[in-house]
């Protein structure tokens, strides 16, 4: 009975969650970094499907068989000391499985660390994404326009996020395209994705910024590259400039919708200078001069 | 007028000035009804002045149910918020605080205080000791937690709550975003109920590893007490982390110094690593004394030994050291790249390993045996299968690259409850049930016992599998609402149904103790469970001295040996025993504390220069005090003993 009503009502949930696997967001993936990361999920949770069915079957049997109902009254219970084989075997085994599971797991983090898969000779397009509370702040450098609360990106190229934060640490996550990463006050993060079919995307800060933090989300829409070209293009045509005074206003706590500029805020408030995750040519991160500069700023301020 | 501004409630609702009134009123009736049985002196002498580590144990308890309740009220408030889309019973501001003072009072006043309840109880008589070594300290230790959890708890009605997560991550933690004296009450008073744990983390250690019975080698203590000894050495070892942490944050706050702000220096990431270097450890700190427990109560109720004894202990050795080095999993998002979060990956999953190994001893000690399934075996067995589903989804998130979906979702939610509380809260239930015969000399009726594990089991199923849907469905943790299109509803309002099954559980289990306490029968024996360890080979209750005569341990499970070997446990004659006296001064010094803290929390600084003079006054006056115990005379003892039915031969 105990165990029974645990194990139905687990497998009754599994069921459910299994069946429902395909229409959940993190599990339906749009681009090469959400896929890798969707594929390691369902890997893992096969695995560890084994090990659950492997204790839920050994806890029956022994509770079913050993129980003191279902024994003679004089049985006294032997004194067991522990056997060695047993001991190799459940050590063994579960280090075969961490094992594998750390091997999936190196090889997956450093893929989804890197640009995508498939995209690696591709020039990726540098977008900053400054969070303040509570809203997003998106620059296009090379485009020189700024967008507020939505972001456009192309189609079948990779993209680089520039994270950083004015407040709060944030977490910039878009779960059909890529895992969540840290845009924070002092350090700027690249989280390289791209998505492979066009569509509307849910983004969201996902790490807890105070009073508007529900709210605190975005779109990103995907277009094929010509349609995304249109789109700068009127911008471009059509936006008003982005000042000082605008974006400071911009930067006030609360909440906004989109908005749209031209000109970016990355030439009047330029973004931390310590960078993490960026592949410089020379291959290092984050050189220790860039360190000792971003202390020396912060000493003058 | 002005002055007592700053003890306004930044944002009130007819709740909170509910709550006012209900809190006076029930202060009031305590006040009046101990005046009106006459019962100050009592409470004076045997409760507030107590060194008893037996007292002190059961001062714990009650605080820790106290703190259930409080935490509970938070928890089921939050639900009720989800259970359906766009909700507007509360605001995102009331919810924001409900959350951060669930997860602090759960974990540091409740969680730790029911761990400390059991430890405190248990550990000296599980080793045929007298008291703890330092038992003024211990005195000291709970009334540090005491006051620290009520310094907490007058937040809601006092200046207002805590509101940035009870992981209090800088930049959002800082005055620029929150202003109010919140934070202020989360750092004090975490504080000071820290300083009580770093010294019953010394405290114990020194009494296991000084005061067991002759002949009790390392290898013959209890499994309990063995993870009573392993949690102390990582409390001694994390809580200094989190006091200079906390201190240094108080510092940020209360005097404009920049070790975690934005700008001159700061590093906002540098909180996140202190806090985790010792939140890690700190779970493993709640969930070893839970092994422990399962440990003494599987094989009394299987009527076996514990299957492979010695690899219980390394396991846990291995998972303590292993502690320690998987923080960054908490932040595998923060950017650190590939490299460090594959090795923090791999040595997250190792922790497994062990895990794992205790499991497979459960069960094995189970195999050949006559299982009996009383409320404290039920809620021991109840916990292999939920506590597997929690560790394995563990696991999963120690995948740095699955994590980075997982990370700050409801997912993770569903994995932390998922082993706190089959872990923890089964297990102290279920120490509860056990032990309380020993406590109070009668037992818990265990047809209400039952009813409460049922409705407590079916209630996590239900309130947490369905987060690990929503979790992957896209929905972040931490927030006050969602719309309807997010599809979140559904699985949020399953959550409420087992959250409100939850609740019912645990007020079968408060009127479980009421319904006993009246109702039991109060003739039992000393060892009603047919138990295997020492702290049954006494009376029950137990008498001031524990033991009228030190046990002499030859073998693992000395008691089970005694009856079923004939091994002798108790030889000789009563000799006089030397006890510690009474002592009123931790309680003032920690009265001090209180003042201290609160003054701080508004910087008023001339009350806490005050405060300050009294802690430091008490505690010269235990530097030059004389004072050198009592002894209980052979007489008195073999008084004692006649009364408690026979001596214990
Ligand atoms: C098999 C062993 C375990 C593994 C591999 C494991 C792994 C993890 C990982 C990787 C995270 C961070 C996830 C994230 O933030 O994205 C996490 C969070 C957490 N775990 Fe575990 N865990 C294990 C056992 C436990 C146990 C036994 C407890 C408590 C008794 C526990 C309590 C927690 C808590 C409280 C958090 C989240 C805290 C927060 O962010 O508020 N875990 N665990
Ligand atoms: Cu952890």
């Amino acid at each position: 009975m105990t165990k029974k009503l645990i194990l139905f009502s687990s497998i009754f949930a599994f069921l459910i969650f299994l069946t429902g696997c395909q229409s959940l967001t993190v599990l339906d993936p749009k681009g090469p970094q959400a896929e890798t990361t969707a594929d390691v999920i369902m890997t893992s949770i096969w695995t560890m499907l084994i090990i659950v069915i492997v204790v839920f079957i050994l806890l029956i049997v022994m509770l079913v068989k050993y129980r003191a109902r279902n024994q003679a009254d004089d049985y006294e219970p032997p004194y067991i000391k522990g056997n060695k084989w047993v001991e190799i075997i459940c050590v063994g085994i579960p280090i075969i499985i961490v094992i594998f599971l750390s091997v999936i797991t190196v090889k997956s983090t450093y893929e989804v660390e890197g640009k995508p898969k498939g995209y690696e000779n591709d020039e990726p397009l540098v977008i900053y994404a400054a969070s303040s509370n509570w809203k997003w702040h998106f620059s296009y450098p090379e485009e020189n326009i700024e967008t507020v609360n939505y972001v456009f990106i192309p189609t079948d190229r990779p993209i680089e996020f520039k994270l950083y934060a004015y407040g709060p640490i944030a977490s910039f996550w878009v779960p059909q395209l890529a895992g969540q990463k840290y845009a924070m006050a002092n350090m700027v993060n690249t989280l390289n994705l791209a998505a492979t079919e066009p569509g509307e995307y849910m983004g969201r800060n996902a790490s807890f910024t105070g009073e508007g933090f529900a709210e605190q989300t975005f779109n990103v829409t995907a277009l094929p590259p010509a349609d995304y070209q249109t789109w700068i293009e009127e911008i471009q045509a059509t936006a008003e400039p982005l000042t000082e005074d605008k974006f400071n206003q911009l930067l006030e706590p609360g909440r906004l919708g989109q908005e749209t500029y031209t000109g970016t805020h990355l030439e009047f408030s330029p973004p931390p200078t310590t960078h993490h995750g960026a592949k410089e040519s020379d291959g290092t991160e984050n050189t220790e001069q860039e360190m000792n500069d971003s202390m020396e700023d912060s000493m003058e301020n | 007028m002005e002055f007592f501004d700053r003890f306004a409630v930044p944002n009130p609702t007819f709740t909170i000035y509910a709550s006012m009134v209900a809190i006076g009123l029930t202060m009031l009736a305590i006040l009046v009804g101990i005046t009106y049985f006459k019962k100050w002196g009592y409470l004076w002498r045997e409760w507030l002045t107590t060194v008893d580590h037996k007292r002190i144990g059961i001062m714990y308890l009650i605080s820790a149910l106290l703190m259930l309740f409080r935490g509970g009220v938070d928890a089921l408030m939050m639900r009720a918020q989800t259970a359906i889309p766009d909700n507007t019973f509360l605001n995102a501001q009331e919810y924001n605080e409900v959350f951060t003072t669930h997860g602090v009072v759960m974990i540091l006043f409740m969680a730790m205080a029911f761990v400390m309840a059991l430890m405190n109880f248990v550990t000296p008589l599980q080793i045929g000791a007298r008291d703890v070594a330092f038992p003024r300290l211990n005195a000291l230790s709970f009334w540090l937690y005491f006051m620290g959890a009520m310094l907490f708890n007058i937040s809601f009605v006092i200046g207002g709550s805590p509101d940035s997560g009870w992981t209090s991550y800088f930049p959002l933690a800082g005055n620029e975003f929150s202003p109010s004296v919140g934070t202020n009450y989360y750092m004090l008073s975490i504080q000071i109920a820290g300083l009580g744990t770093l010294i019953t983390g010394i405290n114990f250690i020194v009494t296991i590893l000084k005061m067991r019975a002759p002949g009790m080698t390392l290898m013959k203590m209890p499994m309990f007490t063995w993870s009573a000894l392993i949690t102390n050495l990582i409390i001694v070892f994390a809580f200094p982390v989190l006091t200079v942490a906390l201190a240094m944050g108080t510092m940020d706050r209360l005097f404009g110094t920049h070790f975690f702000s934005i700008d001159n220096g700061g590093m906002d990431m540098l909180w996140a690593n202190f806090f985790w270097v010792w939140g890690h450890p700190e779970v493993y700190i709640l969930i070893l004394p839970a092994f422990g427990i399962y440990s003494e109560i599987i094989p009394t109720f299987a009527r076996r030994n514990l299957y492979g004894y010695k690899s219980m202990v390394i396991s846990i050795v291995a998972i303590s050291a292993l502690s320690f080095l998987v923080w960054v999993h908490h932040f595998f998002t923060m950017g650190q790249g590939a490299l460090v979060n594959s090795i923090f990956s791999i040595s997250t999953m190792a922790i497994a390993v062990p895990t794992g190994v205790k499991i497979f001893n459960w069960l094995l000690t189970l195999w050949k045996g006559k299982i009996e399934f009383t409320t404290a075996m039920l809620y021991s067995v109840g916990f292999i299968p939920i506590f597997t589903i929690g560790g394995v989804t563990g696991v999963m998130l120690a995948m740095a690259s699955a994590d980075y979906q997982y990370h700050n979702t409801m997912f993770l939610v569903a994995h932390f409850h998922l082993v706190i509380i089959p872990g923890v809260v089964f297990a102290m239930i279920a120490g509860l049930f056990y032990w309380w015969p020993k406590m109070f000399g009668f037992m818990l009726n265990e047809k209400l016992g039952k009813a409460s594990f049922w409705a407590i089991a079916v209630g996590v199923c239900l309130a947490f599998f369905p987060m690990f849907i929503s979790g992957l469905d896209g929905q972040a943790r931490r927030m006050y609402t969602y719309s309807e299109s997010t599809g979140f509803g559904i699985w949020n309002m399953i959550s409420f149904i087992g959250a409100s099954m939850l609740a019912i559980g645990f007020i079968l289990i408060v009127y479980n103790i009421y319904y006993s306490t009246r109702y039991a029968s109060r003739d039992i024996s000393s060892d009603p469970w047919n138990a295997r360890s020492l702290e049954w080979a006494t009376h029950s209750p137990v008498p001031d001295y524990n033991f009228a005569i030190t046990p002499e341990v030859q073998s693992l499970e000395a008691f089970w040996d005694a009856k079923k070997k004939g091994h002798k446990l108790f030889k000789g004659n009563y000799k006089e025993i030397h006890m510690p006296n009474n002592s009123g001064v931790p309680f003032i010094m920690c009265c001090f504390f209180f003042l201290l803290g609160f003054a701080l929390v508004f910087s008023m600084w001339v009350v806490a220069i005050i405060a300050a003079i009294g802690i430091f006054s008490c505690m010269a006056h235990r530097s030059l005090e004389q004072d050198h115990g009592h002894h209980i005379s052979v007489e008195e003892i073999t008084k004692t003993e006649e009364k408690l039915g026979g001596a214990k031969k």
